[in-house]
Parts: structure tokens; C-alpha cells; sequence
């Protein structure tokens, strides 16, 4: 075979279509090739779509609620309005924030109502006073802030959410990184079945792999019989399971918020090119399973 | 063409070639005989690498068998038309695309003409879309030696290639292979059919190697 592994994979799939008449038609091993090959693109659409959309879901997170922080201030009913001017001077001297803003008191009354009800009296319960906070892109010092709010105003108490971001952030990137598992775990399947496939149909046509090694055929052209085979019904089962898998992604709920997390799977933009990649990426590990496979078990006949 | 210096061949514990030492000249035709299971085909099978000698060194055309990759036996056994007993054939393919086989497996464009000229100077012609499960034993071993010969090779082993055919089918491929000798092919043939060899004295200059105890010797007088 060619050294150049793209010129030896385009020479399987276009080159000397006649060569691979030289092994019987396998219907059996065939179909169930393209069958399982259409089987795994199908669930890789979803891995992917599934890693895609947490990725997103993690960015999402990350950027909503990394540009925003709060300052509560719990201080003496006489003291809490001096306290937040302090409070909105540092603000208004620190570096990467670009705003701060006392909340009103029906602002407060808005945020605790889903949880307390409507009738809430704010003006008779001793609630803590909020700033909301807008960071520049670059955000703040955190640390370096809190340190200076402790000592303007000693009841002012930083929140830059990130004791929520962590946790969400980590969930996030932890599907995604078992949707690139799963991605890996579909391809190593794929693998070890071609292989087992081509071993199969290798061992049933054992006196054809003789009797060509007698008239003179080379290991190469013995296995490109096998690797075009192979691969050319992988790529035809992939290429098959993969627009049916973007079907079914595509006829998914449309993103939403009532829906939460689960509506928001699927792609999106340009990420829609990203499964067509899928077919091919299953025909270079057929070209290169079936290949290692046939070179093997062609090593037992002299 | 094909030289065995001092070869052995051990199979299942005992040896069944011993300190053989031959050599095949060009052009030349021998018959290789001795009773059944004396090694005739084994001492075949380490002419062209399909069996490796446990001892001594084999030379085809001049390279040393025990050196070579498989690429280049391979290569080598293109310039060898080989003709077994149990004719060994792709079952799903045509006859005339069996016979072509080498030619393809070469990378060689088949001459359409060439091919069925051969085909009728076995006497196959009309049956080069038939399936090989559907020829007789002589047809088989007509096609196995059309095959054998497409190529053009160099030297023609021929293992016991009358083992399953009447006396008329086996005279008549014997004249295939003298004919191809006449033409400067080197041929060696293993038959256990002494009538045959008798029967080529009329047709071809041979030598007869006889094979028995583990060692090859040359039969007495030429044909």
C-alpha cells in the first residue's frame, strides 16, 4: 500500500472497484456491518449532541452569572443607609466594575416573593439591603474588594456567585466530558466489531486468501479487498444512521426555558456540520481496523 | 531456475525430506516420483515458499527462499504457474476471470484475445462463463493449467495434476506441458503414474527424480 495514508484511503474508496470481486459476497457479515455501522453513527449524533449542548449550557452559565455579584448589607436599621453609600463609593472606585446599584425596596419584595408570597411587608421585616453589581468583561479582585467593603462598611458581605457557578459549571463540563466518552466508547466499539468482522469474513474465506497467496497476490492486494469492503459499507451504514440521528435531533422541542436543560439538546448554528463528520471518522477507523485485522490474520498464510 | 542445497523438511516430529540437493535447469522437464506420502508435494510446496525448509537453503532463481519477505515470494511466485491435484479456485467467479486471476492480482490489463486463445488451446472455450463447481476433473485441470500459464511463468510445478482424471484427459494435458516445454518453460511434475511417464518418452526429453526414504535420487537413464 501507498506510505501516504489519505492517497491509500481515497485508492480504496475510488481505486480498482473490480479488486474486491475477488472475495464472494459475504451478505451475512456485510449487512450486519452496515447495520451496526448505522446502529453507532445514530448514538454518536446523540453523544454529540448531548456534549455540544452541555458545552453551550457550561458557557451559558459561566458568562450569565460571571458578569454579574451582589453586596448584601445587614447593618442597624439606623446605620443601613450610610453603609450602602459606602458600600456604592468603594463600588464606584474599584477597578472591573463598571456599575453598582442599590435594589428598592420593591425590587427586594419582587426577588423574595416566589418564596414568601405577595403580601410580604418588607417595610416590617428587617431585610438586608442588595447591590446589584455589573462587572467589567475582565471582571474585579474579589478578595481585594471584600477586604475593602469589611472596612468601609463592616456589614457588607460580597457575593460573586461563584459557590453557585462552580458546582454548575463542573456539572456541565462533566456531561460533556461523558458525551466524549461516549463519542470514544462508540468509536472503540465500532472498531473492535469491524475487526471481529473482518476476522470472521477473513477465516470464511480462507481458500481464497490461499489461493490467491499462490498465484502471486500480495498482502495488499489481498487486503484491500477486505478494507474496501469494510469500509465502504461503514461509511454507507453511517452515513445512513447519521442523518437519521439529525432527524431525530432535529425533531426535538425547540429550546426553552420552561423546558430547562433537556429542550436545549441538540445543535446549534454551525454545529449542525459537526455530525457530517461522523460518517467519515467511521470510515477511517473501518480503513484502519479492517486493515490491521487483515494484515494479521493474512500473516498465518505463507 | 530452482536449486535445493542439502534441504530438509521436518513435519510432526520426523523428518520427511533429508539432505535433499537439486537443481532444475532452465528449459528443463522432470517428472518427481515415489509412493504416496513420500513428500512429493512437500518437496513442490518448499519450490515456491508455501512450506520453509527446516535445514538447508533453496534457491529460487537465484534468491534465497528463507530470506524473503512475503512481498517478494510474492513476486516471485508470478514467474511460477503452479498446478495442484485439488485445483484451487475462487468457486463465485467465471472461469475465463479465474484464469485471468494472476494477471489481475499483477496489476496487468488482460488481453481479451489472449485469454480465450488459451482457453481453446485447453479446449475450454466454451466454457468461460462457466462456474468451477460445475467442471468436470479434467476441465478443472485443464483450467488450472491455463492459469498456471497465463502469466507466461517461468517455471510450471505441476503436483500430481492427473491424480483424478481418466487416461485420454491425463495424455492430454501431458502434451499440454511438453508443449509448454517446447516453448522453454522448465517443468516439474510429481506423478505416481509410471505409465505416464513412459507415455511422455514419445514427446519431451525428461528426467524422472524418484523420492523415497527422505532423500531424492535421479531414476536411472533418461526417458
Amino acid at each position: 500500500m501507498a506510505a501516504n495514508p489519505i492517497k491509500t484511503i481515497v485508492l480504496v474508496l475510488t481505486g480498482a472497484p473490480r479488486a474486491d470481486r475477488v472475495v464472494p459476497p459475504s451478505g451475512h457479515t456485510a449487512t450486519l456491518t452496515t447495520l451496526t455501522a448505522a446502529a453507532m453513527a445514530f448514538l454518536a449524533v446523540f453523544a454529540l449532541a448531548l456534549s455540544l449542548a452541555t458545552g453551550r449550557l457550561a458557557d451559558r452559565w459561566a458568562g450569565a452569572l460571571a458578569e454579574t455579584a451582589t453586596v448584601r448589607i445587614a447593618a442597624p436599621a439606623d446605620q443601613m443607609a450610610a453603609q450602602t453609600q459606602k458600600v456604592l463609593d468603594v463600588l464606584g472606585t474599584t477597578p472591573g466594575v463598571t456599575s453598582a446599584r442599590a435594589l428598592g425596596g420593591d425590587e427586594i419584595k419582587a426577588l423574595l416573593e416566589p418564596w414568601l408570597g405577595p403580601d410580604l411587608p418588607v417595610d416590617a421585616l428587617p431585610l438586608p439591603q442588595l447591590v446589584e453589581v455589573t462587572e467589567a468583561a475582565d471582571g474585579f479582585d474579589a478578595q481585594g474588594l471584600q477586604l475593602r467593603l469589611k472596612a468601609e462598611a463592616p456589614g457588607a458581605t460580597l457575593d460573586d456567585h461563584m459557590r453557585w457557578r462552580r458546582p454548575l459549571i463542573a456539572s456541565a463540563e462533566r456531561i460533556r466530558f461523558l458525551g466524549l466518552l461516549s463519542l470514544a466508547l462508540i468509536g472503540g466499539a465500532s472498531a473492535a466489531m469491524i475487526t471481529l468482522a473482518t476476522q470472521a469474513a477473513l477465516a470464511a474465506n480462507g481458500q481464497v486468501v490461499r489461493t490467491l497467496r499462490l498465484i502471486g497476490a500480495r498482502d495488499s492486494y489481498i487486503a484491500r479487498a477486505f478494507v474496501r469492503r469494510f469500509t465502504l459499507r461503514t461509511l454507507l451504514g453511517a452515513l445512513a444512521g447519521t442523518l437519521a440521528g439529525m432527524a431525530a435531533v432535529a425533531l426535538l422541542p425547540p429550546a426553552a426555558d420552561e423546558g430547562g436543560f433537556l429542550t436545549g439538546l441538540g445543535f446549534a448554528g454551525l454545529q449542525w456540520a459537526w455530525p457530517l463528520g461522523i460518517p467519515a471518522v467511521a470510515a477511517a477507523v473501518a480503513f484502519l481496523s479492517t486493515r490491521a485485522a487483515a494484515f494479521r490474520s493474512l500473516r498465518s498464510v505463507r | 531456475m530452482i536449486e535445493f542445497h542439502d534441504v530438509s523438511l521436518g513435519y510432526a516430529g520426523k523428518e520427511l525430506l533429508s539432505g535433499v540437493t537439486l537443481k532444475l535447469a532452465p528449459g528443463s522437464f522432470h517428472f518427481l516420483t515415489g509412493p504416496s506420502g513420500a513428500g512429493k508435494t512437500s518437496l513442490i510446496k518448499l519450490c515456491y515458499g508455501d512450506l520453509a525448509a527446516s535445514a538447508g537453503r533453496i534457491e529460487l532463481f537465484g534468491e534465497d527462499l528463507a530470506n524473503m519477505a512475503r512481498d517478494d515470494i510474492a513476486r516471485l511466485r508470478r514467474r511460477i504457474g503452479i498446478v495442484h491435484q485439488d485445483c484451487q479456485f475462487l468457486d463465485h467467479l467465471p472461469l475465463d476471470e479465474n484464469v485471468a486471476l494472476p494477471m489481475r492480482v499483477a496489476g496487468l490489463e488482460t488481453d481479451e484475445q489472449a485469454l480465450y486463445e488459451l482457453l481453446a488451446w485447453v479446449g475450454l472455450s466454451g466454457r468461460a462463463t462457466a462456474l468451477p463447481p460445475s467442471l468436470s476433473g479434467g476441465e478443472r485441470q485443464r483450467a488450472a493449467l491455463a492459469r498456471a500459464v497465463i502469466n507466461s511463468p517461468d517455471i510450471i510445478l505441476a503436483d500430481e495434476p492427473t491424480g483424478n482424471i481418466d487416461w485420454d484427459m491425463s495424455l492430454r494435458l501431458l502434451r499440454l506441458l511438453t508443449e509448454l516445454n517446447r516453448m522453454g518453460k522448465t517443468v516439474l511434475m510429481a506423478t505416481h503414474d509410471l505409465n505416464l511417464i513412459r507415455a511422455a518418452k514419445s514427446q519431451v526429453s525428461a528426467r524422472v527424480l524418484r523420492i523415497q526414504g527422505g532423500t531424492v535420487q535421479l531414476a536411472g537413464a533418461d526417458l
